[in-house]
């Protein structure tokens, strides 16, 4: 048995019944991380020795009994955007380089509760701006299926991690589309959470309105089972939502879509999608059908002001959020400064890189006197248009059924020097944080140069349940989980 | 939409970044991109359209007043780059003033 191979849930049975301990699984996983990391390059630190010391700890105490709780022994990365107290929490940038959270972000202290493992902290695009870990301080993370491409963003660490065995599962966090896309870009299924479904204390905030914590994993059984340790009402976060947590593992054991009517948007497969990626979209949704799904094309005629709204909204939440970053309370500070003006310029001139001082400027102008109402107050005012194109849809529909991304995972510098470029890739997933709705990305196919293509099913709010059960039956019928990346 | 060099030191200096020539230029070129595809959310009509701050629609999120524990003052300066006896140290904000 190679401990590696096993999806979380699995791992998770064979530790219950005592067939394997903690510390044989972080051996395991040390291992496989020694075998694969120069290659992927998917953390930014590596619990190593903490972590076969917290594994040890764990094997004694359960001496002569069993455990109890979902996450016991289980080895997960954590993207190094959410605090882990004791343990760097950089987020990828020169900012936070030598940031030791004094606390637990909710989702770490409910993991830890449980007895999780910590492997480590993984890559992301600086302060989980950008889509292929190419604007990471210590440099980008790799795509497990061709290391020439990269493995998407923001949460690259975490999908390349999962993607390449280096973990049983990871948390990444989901902006506009930074826990689905390189869910997609390295074959592994991701899932943005309801926005309040999963507490945002201790993450380190990128765009409070739109920001959600949620899972990368194996496969859709293993997303159901680490959202259901994550999950629920948080009085620390005043936007999480009091909705009790279902049981999700009990929504999947209905292995069809009966009854259950799957909308096609026509604006998600116009022009600029890939033409392998719209064929494995569409064969998905024959297979959908098959599976007792009702297909019916719908309308989300607002599609296309997407990008537009969210690059407003996002950066005005960005500047402001980011202005924490003073050199004064933490983080880097900038030296032999006259005046405190001169150490706030100079400090945030050394410690964000260059996507990061875009999206302040492009937050601060937006916000700024004279042209508030023209760009934050329109986009505000067409981001609720978004969210009556869903309203409106789900009133038709239990499901909406999309790609995650145009294209495949693309090559590093492909988008070069044009941000707009790059912004324009993320028009499939950003809707879904707008509207704050759940939705899951899941492997549907494979291109010709043999890149991963992901399938997106967004719901209805909190209906998580909804999303896991027809992502999973289309999982079961299919075989794309069975092809794992050659690493080389 | 075109945006100046100017306008960029402008902004640059509200949101306290210190730029280089260099990124005062291709901010002005790259923003100006970004706001003229930004623009294209003028074709919808918004009058009478609330403008959406949150999904969740709650207002007021109260919790009880209840003392709890919070951080040690040695926890809460541990990452500060400089700090003296439980304070932040930053530089001097206040100017000397002659003695009356």
């Amino acid at each position: 048995m190679s401990i590696h191979k096993l999806s979380l849930y699995d791992l998770h049975e064979k530790f219950t019944a005592g067939e394997v301990t903690a510390t044989e699984i972080v051996r395991a996983y040390g291992l496989r991380i020694g075998q694969v990391e120069s290659k992927v390059k998917a953390y930014i630190t590596q619990a190593k020795d903490a972590a076969v010391a917290q594994a040890g700890a764990l094997d004694t105490s359960l001496k002569g009994w069993r455990k109890t709780s979902p996450m016991m022994g289980m080895p997960l990365a954590i993207k190094d955007n959410i605090c882990t107290e004791g343990m760097l929490t950089t987020c990828a940038s020169r900012m936070l380089g030598n940031f030791v959270p004094p606390y637990d972000a909710t989702v770490i202290a409910k993991l830890r509760a449980q007895g999780y493992l910590l492997l480590g902290k993984t890559n992301l695009d600086e302060f989980a701006m950008g889509s292929s870990t190419e604007n990471s301080a210590v440099g980008p993370s790799r795509n497990p299926w061709n290391l020439q491409c990269v493995p998407g963003g923001s949460s690259g660490g975490s999908a390349a991690a999962v993607a390449a065995d280096e973990c049983a599962a990871a948390l990444g966090s989901d902006t506009g589309g930074s826990i689905r896309q390189p869910a997609a870009f390295c074959g592994v299924v991701g899932l943005k959470p309801t926005y309040g479904r999963v507490s945002r204390y201790g993450l380190i905030a990128f765009a409070s309105s739109l920001d959600q914590i949620g899972p990368i994993t194996k496969d859709v059984r293993d997303a159901a089972f680490l959202l259901g340790a994550i999950a629920g009402h948080d009085p620390l976060d005043s936007t999480s939502a009091d909705v009790p947590v279902p049981d999700y593992l009990k929504a999947l054991k209905k292995k069809d879509l009966k009854r259950l009517k799957v909308g096609v948007p026509a604006e998600f497969f116009a022009e600029g999608l890939d033409a392998e990626v719209e064929q494995a979209v569409r064969a998905a949704i024959e297979e959908l059908k098959s599976l007792g799904g009702e297909i019916k094309e719908i309308q989300l005629p607002r599609t296309d002001a997407a990008v537009a709204i969210y690059y407003v909204i996002a950066t005005a939440e960005a500047s402001s959020n980011l202005a924490r970053y003073d050199g004064v309370k933490f983080g880097l500070r900038a030296k032999e400064t006259k005046d405190l003006l001169e150490l706030y310029m100079k400090t945030r001139q050394e410690g964000f890189g260059p996507e990061v001082k875009r999206r302040i400027m492009l937050g601060t102008y937006v916000l700024s006197a004279g042209y508030y109402d023209a760009y934050y107050g329109k986009a505000q005012a067409v981001r609720t248009l978004v969210r009556q194109d869903f309203e409106s849809a789900f009133r038709d529909v239990d499901l909406i059924v999309t790609p995650v991304t145009p294209t495949p995972a693309f090559k590093f510098g492909a988008k070069g020097d044009n941000p707009l470029q790059m912004y324009l890739s993320d028009i499939f997933t950003i809707s879904a944080n707008l509207a704050g709705v759940p939705a899951i990305s899941l492997p549907c196919g494979f291109s010709l140069d043999g890149l991963p293509i992901g399938l997106q099913l967004i719901g209805r709010p909190f209906e998580e349940e909804t999303l896991l059960r027809a992502a999973y039956a289309y999982e079961q019928s299919t075989q794309w989980r069975a092809k794992k990346p050659m690493i080389r | 939409m075109e945006i100046t060099k100017q306008e960029v030191e402008k902004v640059a200096k509200l949101a306290r970044l210190e730029l280089t020539d260099i990124e005062k230029a291709a901010f002005a070129k790259q923003l100006s991109q970004i706001l003229t595809h930004v623009e294209t959310l003028k074709q919808y009509d918004t009058i009478g359209v609330e403008p959406t701050a949150t999904v969740l629609g709650q207002v007021n999120v109260f919790r009880p007043d209840d003392a709890r524990r919070s951080l040690s003052v040695d926890r809460a300066v541990a990452n500060a780059p400089e700090s003296a006896d439980g304070f932040f140290v930053v530089p001097k904000i206040i100017e000397d003033r002659q003695p009356l």
